[in-house]
């Protein structure tokens, strides 16, 4: 059958199994969205590109599905880019359309020309310039095998406005066979059993599990490992709500806001299983210092993350799901005793170091934003969606809100991108109509991409925004507190909208709390409310996130409460 | 630790924008390219690159790590430490005055080098051959004066 361009990328996506893209119209897409009216994939348009590529992100974290997002060329595309970047940064299965002049004025800086290959080359896991209409089909089928497959990441795919209005014979497209391309899932057996021994002779054992427990969806096999062998579990913040967060192997948080027991657990554990984890320097602090105790196994299904940062002694190349199964079943091939031990010393020192020095922080008259997160918690009862902005309240989200499964969390943590948490929610409410989304945002995040309450009310997404409003861009001032003499240049954001009537001028609810007592009241109303609702707490000014180690220190330096 | 100086050879598809990829791949992570060339193999579809580049250990595995990362890159091989053959083509313009140029033509011929253009003041020597040959020629026609030289950088394969 004769198909044109844009017919062809339809079908495709349909094909993907993909029904609903996040998007903005322009000339290069004009056709795109001609034919998407008949289709019954749903578009949601947004308010600004960088939106549409948050929105996909976050439908992809909570769905695990390649998340799909359209743009026009030029601005259209560069707007996209901070959205392309931090989904690369956190390995997040995503396909980018842009539009493109037509193949004969590129390079000719047309109107409206850009090289979005070009721009996003380093912060894509692949792209792609589509030259010829009858390539489309399988580069499209191409594309969502990349993005999905290995250490998924986001694809680019660029299309000329002649490319889509042109017309070719349709070819159903044959399975992808790549020979550069060859992810490796399969571990090595030896090392697995290397690992089980590892396991039964250690003292201090512990887990490190990150971001690939979510991604290759071993949640439960981390939680039956970690069970049944008696080791306390911390992981890195893409890896909240891998374990479960209310378990009693939970240390809490690793790392630079990580908790007192997590960071003094990694500098004393003697074996460290690091799962699906990149070691970030926001994790290991000072290398040198890092772990210093232990042997470390590392799996991870990309070789480059493999002695980047950390030397590491047991290295495995593989999926965290096949390689937990298999050590899972190697395990309980050995007697109870010998698989789950008591553990008594080491159990108890971690559980000192727990009880000993928790999470803290001390109540006043003015509220404190941990105090919001931990109703937040209590009301939704630790089970809805929680996105977040950057900066403090991120921090005080995943320090506060314990997540219990996976796919319940979705933060920027690799790009760090102030403005994700809103469109994410977005995205994330599409998944999930029926389920709880609430943003935790900074007064100051919000405003990047707070056009987007327009999407949310155009189509009656409930998205839930807590706004720990402290006036200030508060973790870069907390940074100029503790480390520039109180030198708060540029940090303060005392000229800000009312939040609750910009909420409502877009048509949605907005709620205020100023005193500790406000709190529960404005949350169950706030949650109660249907449609999206921004709730404003006005929280202590200069409240710092706690523990905190300096940027460079040993993790075991931690400036407490 | 020790820098090191390692030969990849790297096959990669034949396709627009990969020499950027890999390019980019190493401006962007701060590794260093000595030297690089490329071109088509007896496949169409396939282009050799012969890379030389220097690191600590550590470095050089992760560029080759990272280089097979690369969607379009089929194979990384660091020659390094294997047998291997390799070899470089320079051009070089060296001055000539009456009383050089048969030095010129006894040197080049003890280093199977060609003259490959002749001009008023100037011979064009074309040289292949290995790193040392290749240092060593420049070496002698350095004192007659150097206009100009080209090289290719090494290309090399496995010894089978
Ligand atoms: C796009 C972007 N610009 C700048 C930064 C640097 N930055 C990190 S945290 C932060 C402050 C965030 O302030 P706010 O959103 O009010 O949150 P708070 O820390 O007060 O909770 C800034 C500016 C960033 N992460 N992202």
């Amino acid at each position: 059958m004769e198909m044109t361009g844009a017919q062809i990328v339809m079908k495709s996506l349909k094909d993907e199994g993909v029904d609903v893209i996040f998007g903005y119209p322009g000339g290069a897409v004009i056709d795109f969205y001609d034919e998407l009216t008949r289709t019954d994939i749903k578009h949601i348009l947004v308010r600004h590109e960088q939106g549409a590529v948050h929105a996909a992100d976050g439908f992809a974290r909570v769905t695990g599905d390649v998340g799909v997002c359209m743009v026009t060329s030029g601005p259209g595309a560069t707007n996209a880019v901070t959205g392309i970047a931090t989904a690369y940064m956190d390995s997040i299965p995503m396909v980018i359309i842009t539009g493109q002049v037509p193949t004969s004025l590129i390079g000719n800086d047309a109107f409206q020309e850009v090289d979005i290959v070009g721009i996003t080359r380093p912060c894509t896991k692949h792209n792609y310039l589509v030259k010829d209409v009858k390539k489309l089909a399988y580069i499209i089928k191409e594309a969502f095998h990349i993005a999905r497959t290995g250490r998924p990441g986001p694809v680019l795919i660029d299309i000329p406005k002649d490319i889509t209005n042109s017309r070719t014979e349709y070819e159903q497209p044959g399975e992808v066979s790549l020979r550069s391309y060859n992810p490796n899932y399969k571990p090595n057996m030896k090392q697995i059993s290397k690992i089980a021994s590892l396991i039964k002779n250690a003292k201090k054992p512990l887990i490190f599990s990150g971001g690939g427990i979510i991604l290759s969806d071993c949640s439960k096999e981390l939680t039956e490992l970690a069970r049944k062998t008696n080791i306390p579990v911390t992981s890195s913040l893409m890896g909240l709500g891998g374990f479960p967060g209310t378990d009693d192997l939970w240390l809490g948080m690793l790392g630079m806001h990580g908790t007192y027991c997590a960071n003094m657990a990694i500098s004393e554990c003697d074996l460290m299983l690091a799962l699906g984890v990149r070691f970030d320097d926001r994790v290991t602090g000072k290398v040198d210092a890092f772990a210093k105790n232990a042997t470390i196994v590392h799996v991870d299904i990309d070789p480059t993350s493999i002695h980047k940062n950390v030397p590491v002694q047991v290295p495995i190349v593989g999926d965290c799901k096949i390689t937990l199964s298999v050590l899972n079943e190697l395990l309980d091939q050995e007697k109870p005793e010998i698989i789950k031990p008591e553990r008594k010393e080491w159990l108890g020192q971690v559980s000192e170091w727990k009880t000993g020095t928790p999470l803290a922080y001390s109540q006043s008259d003015v509220i404190k934003p941990q105090y919001v997160v931990e109703k937040l918690y209590e009301l939704t009862k630790g089970e809805a969606i929680i996105t977040t902005e950057v900066g403090q309240n991120q921090m005080w989200a995943a320090q506060f809100y314990k997540f219990a499964t996976p796919n319940q969390w979705v933060t920027s943590g690799g790009l760090g991108t102030m403005g994700f948490g809103f469109p994410a929610a977005i995205g994330a409410q599409m998944a999930f109509p029926d389920k709880i989304v609430v943003d935790v945002a900074g007064d100051g995040s919000i405003q990047m991409n707070i056009q987007e309450m327009a999407t949310a009310v155009q189509y009656g997404l409930p998205v839930k925004i807590v706004i720990l409003n402290n006036r200030f861009l508060g973790m870069v001032r907390q940074w100029q507190e503790l480390f520039y003499k109180r030198n708060y240049s540029s940090t303060n954001m005392e000229h800000a909208p009312d939040f609750v009537k910009l909420a409502e001028a877009y048509g949605a609810a907005g709620f205020r709390a100023t005193k500790p007592s406000e709190v529960e009241e404005v949350l169950k109303k706030g949650l109660a409310t249907p449609g999206p609702v921004i709730m404003d707490f006005v929280v202590e000014r200069e409240e710092c996130v706690y523990p905190m180690v300096p940027a460079g220190a040993p993790i075991t330096n931690m400036l407490l409460v | 630790m020790n820098e090191e100086k390692h030969i990849l050879s790297i096959l990669v598809d034949n396709e627009p924008g990969v020499l950027s990829r890999i390019a980019g791949l190493f401006s962007g992570r701060g590794y260093n390219i000595e030297s690089l060339s490329v071109a088509e193999t007896n496949d169409p579809k396939v282009s050799r690159v012969t890379m030389v580049t220097t690191g600590v250990a550590q470095i050089i595995e992760q560029i080759k790590k990272q280089l097979h990362k690369l969607v379009n890159v089929i194979t990384v091989h660091d020659l390094t430490g294997k047998a291997y053959v390799h070899r470089e083509l320079v051009l070089v313009k060296v001055y000539t005055r009456p009383e050089t140029r048969g030095e010129i033509l006894r040197i080049a011929d003890v280093f199977r080098a060609k003259i490959v253009d002749v001009g008023n003041e100037h011979y064009t020597v074309e040289v292949t051959g290995s790193e040392d040959k290749i240092s060593a020629i420049l070496k002698i026609f350095q004192p007659m004066g150097i206009k100009e030289i080209v090289r290719t950088g090494p290309v090399a394969l496995f010894r089978e």
